[in-house]
């Protein structure tokens, strides 16, 4: 156990060290490359003065509100279509033409609509996170077993009751592998709404960084976003992992 | 048959019902068209915007020119994303060794937000269309090398100990056994760099101005043009909308051998 993950740390180190050489002598005066010790003062300078962690909350709470919101509806309208094959074959075209359009597409109308800030990192980082959880909830909801719902029949159970009661606890071990596919989408068009326009949060700072030929902290702030993505991913999968072990353990691999 | 094409009716009277929604929120003014444009000027500003009519100002024609430069960015980054993953995925998952050293780091490298790479690219290329294509090429590679690393290792030990039998080379083991049994994961794993592709090339041409219809719809939104930005919008829904069906369609093709 403890060799695998010291050879984990050996690639990277010896990519650092090799940069650090780099940009202490050859690229000494590059506008594009910094050692990152130097990376490492920068990070430090950000914690410090508090701007790592308000482009840090910013970009992870847009993130996460957006998830929310358009996640949230996703797995309510997965739901639905699950249920009911008729409403699925009717809304197949829409949700098939709506469902590829690249959501960075919409960053100029959220901007046009909602100016600069969190309303229109939101509704970008919504429509993206709505349709993978509507796919992924309705796969689902198809899977639960036939019986339940015909129990729920039998006892009468009205439709809302028999969603939060036999539909909702059977996909939950599928909803928490779509939540981690969420997360990643939400982190990532965040960011990106950031770097493409939104004066806001870690991709601005990041942007920032470069446009004013730091490339301490521009290396900083991407090594820094790695980190979450990687801590955000890390996170979720084990979270994905408990909850299948304690309701179920179809979906246990890591996929 | 009857079924199916019911069913179909039904799908499309859905979307038309959709359209139509549209048609009155934007002609009963319950949303501003400064926002929202109604569907026929946006559907002018598609004709004109492709030439397909006259007007439209210096504008006139540009949309298809856009549109073919976004798609040839999109492509020609997949290309390249899908050549460098899978020949990079062979090297690394033929090898247990390298496996074992450079795995940890590709599912560190993997989470990371493609469009974050932008400004480490910019400073290093410039704003230009090299570099766009580079972030394209560099995001979209991930899924296509994680998916090919993860077909070869997932060899059946039967199919390895069949290739030890038969002396196959480290070489011939990977042409003949290891590709096609990746195939499937390589496939999947090219759908959604083709999705990723087209993100990054939208995106690159926003921040580093390249012509297409990233920057068109940028623009177009700091005009307050809203017909103009929807017909970039609509344009970029088709193309991914395209991309995703035929790589679907050759996909089903590709692993007829698969199914029973």
């Amino acid at each position: 156990m403890r060799l695998p993950c010291a050879r984990a740390f050996v690639v990277p180190v010896l990519l650092f060290a090799a940069l650090e050489l780099y940009a202490r002598t050859v690229g000494r005066d590059s506008d594009a490359l910094a050692p990152p010790s130097a990376a490492v003062a920068a990070f430090w300078r950000a914690l410090a003065d508090g701007s790592l962690l308000a482009g840090t909350g910013f970009t992870l709470g847009s993130a996460a509100l957006g998830l929310l919101l358009g996640g949230g509806l996703g797995v309510l309208l997965g739901i639905v279509l699950g249920l009911s094959p008729r409403a699925a074959r009717i809304s197949f075209l829409s949700v098939e033409v709506l469902r590829p359009m690249p959501s960075v597409a919409l960053i100029p109308l959220a901007m046009l609509v909602y100016g600069f800030g969190l309303r229109m990192e939101l509704a970008v980082v919504a429509f993206a996170t709505f349709w993978p959880l509507l796919i992924l909830s309705q796969a689902a909801t198809r899977q639960v077993e036939p019986q339940l719902l015909e129990v729920a029949q039998a006892l009468g159970l009205s439709p809302a009751a028999r969603i939060a009661k036999i539909v909702l606890p059977a996909i939950v071990p599928r909803l928490f592998v779509a939540l981690r596919l969420g997360v990643t989408i939400a982190l990532v068009v965040a960011v990106t709404v950031e770097i493409a326009a939104n004066p806001h949060g870690m991709g601005y700072a990041m942007s920032l960084a470069q446009q004013s030929l730091d490339p301490a902290g521009m290396l900083a702030w991407l090594l820094w976003i790695g980190v979450i993505g990687y801590g955000l991913n890390a996170l979720t999968l084990r979270l994905q992992l408990a909850v299948a072990r304690r309701m179920g353990g179809s979906v246990g691999q890591a996929t | 048959m009857t079924r199916t094409r019911g069913a179909a009716v039904e799908s499309l009277a859905l979307l038309l019902a959709l359209i139509a929604l549209w048609w009155v929120a934007t002609h009963g003014q319950w949303v501003s068209r400064v926002f929202v444009p109604t569907p026929e000027a946006t559907l002018e500003s598609l004709a004109q915007g492709l030439g397909l009519v006259a007007g439209g100002g210096d504008s006139a024609g540009m949309l298809a020119g856009f549109t073919a430069a976004t798609t040839g960015r999109m492509l020609a980054g997949w290309l390249l994303a899908s050549a460098l993953g899978v020949a990079l995925g062979a090297l690394i998952g033929a090898s247990d060794t390298a496996r074992a050293w450079l795995q940890p780091t590709l599912e560190f490298i993997r989470p990371l937000p493609a469009s974050a790479v932008m400004p480490l690219a910019i400073s290093i290329f410039g704003l230009s269309a090299s570099m766009v294509l580079a972030v394209v090429a560099f995001g979209a590679m991930w899924p296509v090398l994680l998916a090919t690393v993860h077909g070869l290792a997932s060899v059946h030990p039967r199919l390895r100990e069949v290739s030890a039998a038969l002396q196959l080379s480290r070489r011939q083991v990977v042409w003949k056994i290891g590709l096609p049994n990746a195939l499937p994961d390589i496939l999947a794993g090219m759908r959604l760099s083709m999705t990723v592709s087209l993100i990054v090339s939208v995106v690159g041409e926003m921040i580093a101005s390249q012509p297409g219809l990233g920057q068109a719809v940028l623009l177009a939104a700091r005009a307050f043009r809203a017909s103009e930005l929807f017909a970039g919008i609509v344009l970029l829904g088709a193309i991914g909308f395209v991309s995703n069906a035929a790589l679907a369609a050759v996909e089903r093709r590709l692993l007829r051998w698969q199914r029973p």
